[in-house]
């Protein structure tokens, strides 16, 4: 038909089924490794694994992290080190999401949650501080009210950092390269490509 | 002929009806224009993959409305370089004489208002379809002068666009509408209409050609895709519309759906038999208002159809088409119909007059064809000694 093709393209295309998601109302499942808010994590015994080196603001591409490092108190240590975290935080205006902090961190103090929903309305809510970035008591996410989490999302606040430990490497596949965390403990690590592979098509 | 309302004498019910009339035109076509921008955003969504508006109201049906309460509330921009009464006056040269249109279209037959027999139509003057052709020839003014007056380069080159666009094609649908006038033997929007009864459409009974060049001429008109040079976005911003903002601004946006209703509504008068259709009892009757949105609906689509098909033209390839297809076609087909028309009332033989009119269709599209080899032929010679 040479010149009328794209009629009959455009004419079935309408009657082609959408993959549009209407997203406010539904919202699609995120994937396993998201890089979302962050969150400042603590051991087991619930002290801080932040020291304080400031790795996290010198990788961080979009300088959005400032972090002050301060002796720890002899009688009352916030960290397991010489150093903790005096000031920590984040501006969420600058901040790419890009996870360098995550992978620069030694002790694995900062990682990414999953959570990316979170529409502040001033610039001082978008400065996240130590006090908001920090896990609470049960070594859960803060959840500030402006953010939306979903349910049971504030237990996946590290996979990504577990997922790229074994740094590509098939023998360290499952192996917890990883500390204990408040909350959760020594947490798994994500399943071998092949198990993987066989949940996602089971 | 004309309104049997003015029959009786002008009293002050039949200026009410009158008043009345312009009224439910107006706010039709006001509607119509916020249907058809929501039409055309979901049809093109569709044709897309995509889904298109559905936030404001059911199914978006709102959301122009937003848009138009949007608008009004918008800063309005006046450049400095604009030659301001004019930049002004612009956006009204292209709103009013696509509203005026609307006006001689017959969407229906005689309904009794008020002990008043009168026509679903505004107006039927006699010479109906001459104020259809020159309206469209002052909306040219309004585009014209927006690009000239904006001051400011991309309009002014968009308004030379749309000038010798609108020349160009205002000439091939002058002759493809003097092919239904010829037939019908009157200016009159609704004798042409009742001519057509009995499903002699004008579509089938003119040949297909006279259609095909109104439609393209048409959507030339409407600076629709493929003929959107003039507001072509990638090369103009938006052309002579680049410097309106807010009222001025949505008067176009106004205008130009407007005119894809009107010229609609102008083409399902001449060819397609304005609001004539079959009897169906209660919904429809022989010729019903119906019949007439069912057609208007199905040219919109059309239309969008179209615009969401085909690719822009180039400037040279609009121009082509313009004068060296679409004009001499519809003159040679307005030839062979009048020839057609001559032979039934002397009593030729019909095959014969066919023979002739194609054996000199033949030779008078070899002589152009071979006209226009050798110019171009020429032409190149010519660019060729200026690059030397």
């Amino acid at each position: 038909m040479g010149y009328l093709d794209g009629f009959r393209v455009t004419l079935r295309e309408m009657f082609r089924p959408r993959v549009t998601w209407q997203y406010p109302e539904v919202k699609r499942p995120k994937p396993e490794r998201l890089h979302g808010r962050h969150v400042l994590n603590r051991y087991e015994d619930g002290m801080e694994k932040c020291i304080g080196c400031e790795l996290c603001a010198g990788v961080c591409p979009a300088r959005c992290i400032y972090v002050r490092g301060a002796d720890n108190p002899p009688d009352a240590p916030v960290s397991p080190g010489e150093r903790y975290g005096f000031v920590y935080e984040i501006n969420y205006l600058r901040c790419i999401h890009c996870d360098l902090c995550v992978e620069a961190c030694p002790t694995e103090a900062i990682t990414e949650g999953k959570l990316f929903e979170f529409s502040f309305t001033n610039r001082d809510d978008a400065i996240y501080t130590k006090d908001e970035l920090l896990v609470d008591d049960d070594g859960m996410p803060r959840k500030l009210p402006w953010e939306d989490w979903r349910p049971g999302e504030e237990t996946h606040t590290s996979a990504w950092v577990r997922a790229t430990s074994p740094s590509g490497s098939a023998q360290y596949e499952g192996f917890a390269a990883w500390s204990p965390e408040l909350g959760f403990g020594l947490r798994p690590g994500e399943p071998a490509q092949a198990e993987a592979d066989e949940q996602e098509g089971g | 002929m004309g309104d049997p309302l003015f029959s009786k004498g002008v009293g002050p019910t039949v200026v009410l009806i009158v008043l009345i009339k312009t009224l439910v035109v107006f706010v039709f076509l006001l509607v119509g224009v916020l249907f058809t921008i929501w039409m055309l955003r979901k049809v093109m969504a569709d044709m897309q993959d995509r889904i298109g508006p559905n936030r404001a109201g059911p199914y978006g049906l709102l959301q122009s409305v937003a848009d138009g309460i949007k608008l009004f509330f918008k800063e309005d921009l006046l450049p400095e370089t604009a030659d301001r009464r004019v930049f002004r006056l612009a956006p009204y040269l292209a709103a009013v004489p696509a509203f005026l249109t609307f006006a001689v279209v017959p969407i229906g037959g005689t309904v009794k208002l008020f002990g008043h027999r009168t026509i679903l139509q505004l107006a039927d003057p006699p010479v109906g379809i001459l104020l259809v052709l020159a309206l469209s020839s002052i909306a040219v003014y309004g585009v014209m002068l927006a690009g000239w007056a904006s001051g400011s380069k991309y309009p002014l080159l968009g308004g030379v666009r749309v000038t010798a666009q609108m020349l160009s094609y205002e000439a091939a649908m002058g002759l493809a509408t003097a092919a239904v006038v010829l037939s019908a033997g009157s200016l009159s929007t609704r004798v042409i209409v009742t001519e057509q009864a009995n499903w002699r459409w004008n579509l089938w009974q003119l040949g297909i050609i006279p259609f095909a060049v109104f439609l393209l001429a048409a959507a030339a008109e409407m600076r629709h895709r493929p003929f959107d040079l003039v507001e072509a976005d990638q090369e103009l911003v938006a052309g002579f519309m680049t410097e309106y903002s807010s009222v001025r601004f949505a008067l176009f946006y106004l205008a130009e759906f407007m005119g894809t209703i009107t010229m609609s509504a102008v083409m399902i008068t001449l060819f397609l038999g304005g609001p004539l259709g079959p009897d169906i009892g209660f919904l429809g009757g022989r010729v019903s208002p119906l019949w007439f949105f069912v057609k208007l609906v199905g040219f919109l689509f059309l239309f969008m159809w179209i615009r969401t098909t085909v690719p822009r033209f180039r400037y040279d390839q609009l121009m082509d088409l313009g004068w060296k297809r679409m004009i001499p076609l519809s003159l040679a087909w307005l030839l062979l119909i009048a020839a057609m028309r001559l032979g039934v009332d002397e009593g030729w033989n019909r095959f014969e007059v066919v023979a002739i009119a194609v054996a000199a269709g033949t030779v008078a599209a070899g002589a152009l064809a071979a006209a226009m080899r050798v110019s171009a032929a020429r032409r190149e010679e010519q660019e060729l000694e200026a690059t030397v």
